[in-house]
């Protein structure tokens, strides 16, 4: 039988804002443990939340670019549970009347757009970080654990599709494409190592075409793009395979061990999901009239659809120039950054898209990363469009750039790489080339044309590349025919 | 009616210990108390929207702005136990079999 998988996404996202939630302790990783924690955010009694606006404006700017609607009002949440990271026994939250609801997100799987509903988006708090001792950093069998209270209390935006999504590439390709959106919101790094990011994943599988839903299992934690894929992959095979072999899935948690590949049930949410929800009394509900939401809606950063537009009209580039530059937000302000170096749009972004993602492909490194910065790069175009070296110099002075960091004109200049335009100096080279060839000016005399190129290819050799071919072209005819 | 299994369900939750007689006790009291609560559906309140806050008050927010922390020895002064700047919890999860 074909099974078909079905998936659903869970993703919390980080706010970058500078203070927490609900108290005024710094937002940041890492650092001292518990020096970045107040008797709000460690639930001392008396303690009262006060919510941070400037997250909400960054809930709402999600929720917008999601294509949400915006309830008028919605309220905060007490989740209880008790675990040692939640020093409150609750978790600020928000259950069924949450700040966003029933958007989308279009995503290209395969050749074929997608459109993935999202259920709702909203707030709430993360809780402390539990480093255990022993057991090799896991959980279970863990002799104690240390609680940090540094993150306690960060302001969390917690996103949920619908079960929209059918392939673990496709599941990627949302995180992907989700990633790129917030930080076009400028509301999140979005560092999934540092777990500004997260990814949980609700699976099941279903007999191909069927309309029902299969049981379900939920994926926790995947904490890179190559988790996530890897882990659907391993998991919808599992079910598939207790299926087929007559069983049934279990609704459960599990966890996909990225070392061993293995998917196996996870044992720390053993207690029972009652979470006991009831409307948190110390915070008054979030209105979100219609002013409310015009005014963040006209604050939006711009979003890719609206860069692309911009850059076709504006810099007439091609739209698919445009779509590959606003693929990512660090692309898409490189270039910009390097247009005001460089005037060039179009000139630009061919070399951005060739000779720059090529040598990012090549060696699999990141834009961050890049010891190219825009302004160098805007540095070396102006060099190349002024005649000041030649194209296929500037590709291999641009190949220096990438390895040592240094500026175009410094490496032209330690290598003498500048182009030679001074006419009397080309004719010179082309007199001495001329009259080390008679076999080929008589060609050329006698008619064949295309032995110029040969010339030209002897003045570029003497010149170690830095002629300028125009000035060449024309000497060598000047003194052949002359 | 709340019955006994209710009260002790609700009581696992909260990680409540009930003595001897409490569970009858409790399970009395509860009935009572969601008695009471189960007379308001007898109002006709289909105008009425549901009540989470009693205050007229909406969209109360604090600035994004960072005040101190409390230094490290003053958060961790109430902790039993304290390693390496941290809380010491006990073991939350046993070794699997």
């Amino acid at each position: 039988m074909e099974f078909e998988p079905v998936i659903g996404l869970e993703i919390h996202v980080e706010l970058s804002t500078r203070s927490k939630m609900f108290c005024g302790c710094r937002v940041a990783f890492g650092g001292e443990p518990n020096t970045r924690c107040c008797p709000v955010c460690m639930a001392h009694p008396g303690a009262l939340p006060v919510a941070n606006e400037k997250a909400i404006e960054y809930l709402a700017r999600i929720g917008l670019a999601l294509n949400c609607s915006i309830p008028g009002r919605s309220i905060f949440h007490r989740k209880n549970y008790f675990y040692p990271d939640l020093p409150k026994g609750y978790q600020i939250s928000q259950y069924d009347q949450p700040f966003a609801v029933d958007g989308y997100l279009d995503i290209m799987a395969g050749n074929e757009q997608t459109t993935v509903g999202i259920e709702r988006v909203h707030m709430e708090e993360d809780t402390a970080k539990n480093i255990h001792a022993g057991a090799g950093g896991r959980i279970a069998g863990a002799l104690y654990s240390l609680i940090d209270f540094n993150r306690s209390g960060t302001p969390l935006v917690e996103i949920v599709t619908r079960p929209d999504i059918h392939s673990p590439q496709a599941a990627r390709l949302f995180l992907n494409k989700l990633k790129n959106l917030l930080k076009y919101l400028d509301v999140s790094d979005c560092n999934m190592e540092e777990g500004s990011l997260r990814c949980d994943a609700n699976v099941s599988v279903r007999p191909a075409g069927s309309g029902e839903l299969g049981v379900k299992t939920e994926l926790k934690n995947m904490n890179s793009f190559k988790h996530l894929e890897k882990g659907l992959a391993k998991e919808i095979e599992r079910q598939v395979e207790l299926l087929e072999g007559g069983g049934k899935v279990v609704q459960q948690t599990v966890h996909f061990d990225f070392a061993t590949g293995e998917v196996t049930p996870m044992r720390s949410k053993e207690f029972a999901h009652d979470y006991r929800y009831f409307p948190e009394p110390d915070l008054v509900p979030v209105a979100a009239g219609s002013g409310f939401v015009e005014k963040i809606r006209a604050g939006m950063p711009e979003l890719p659809g609206a860069r692309a537009s911009r850059y076709i009209q504006e810099f007439g580039l091609p739209a698919y120039n445009a779509e590959v530059l606003t693929s990512s937000r660090e692309l898409s302000d490189y270039f910009e950054e390097a247009l005001h170096h460089f005037d060039d749009a179009r000139a630009l972004s061919n070399w951005l898209m060739g000779e720059l993602l090529g040598y990012l492909n090549a060696t699999g490194g990141e834009l961050a990363d890049c010891l190219v910065k825009p302004r160098e790069l805007g540095g070396l175009l102006e060099m190349i469009s002024s005649g000041k070296i030649s194209n296929a110099v500037g590709k291999d002075v641009f190949a220096e750039m990438c390895k040592t960091g240094k500026s175009a004109g410094e490496i032209v200049k330690s290598r003498g790489l500048a182009q030679i335009s001074d006419e009397a100096e080309l004719a010179a080279i082309a007199g001495r080339v001329i009259a080390a060839n008679p076999a080929q000016v008589e060609q050329f005399r006698a008619g064949k044309g295309k032995v110029l190129g040969f010339f030209v290819g002897q003045v570029m050799k003497e010149t170690g590349g830095r002629a300028n071919p125009q000035v060449v072209n024309r000497v060598l005819r000047e003194k052949l025919t002359g | 009616m709340i019955s006994d299994d209710d009260v002790m369900y609700v009581a696992r939750l909260a990680r409540l210990r009930l003595e001897h007689g409490e569970l009858a006790r409790y399970a009395g009291q509860l009935s009572s108390i969601i008695g009471h609560i189960d007379k308001i559906s007898e109002l006709d309140l289909k105008d009425v929207e549901p009540t989470s806050h009693v205050i007229k008050l909406a969209s109360v927010f604090r600035d994004d702005e960072v005040r101190p922390s409390v230094p490290q020895e003053l958060a961790l002064a109430n902790g039993p136990e304290v390693e390496d700047g941290a809380f010491k919890v006990p073991q939350i999860l046993e070794a699997e079999e």
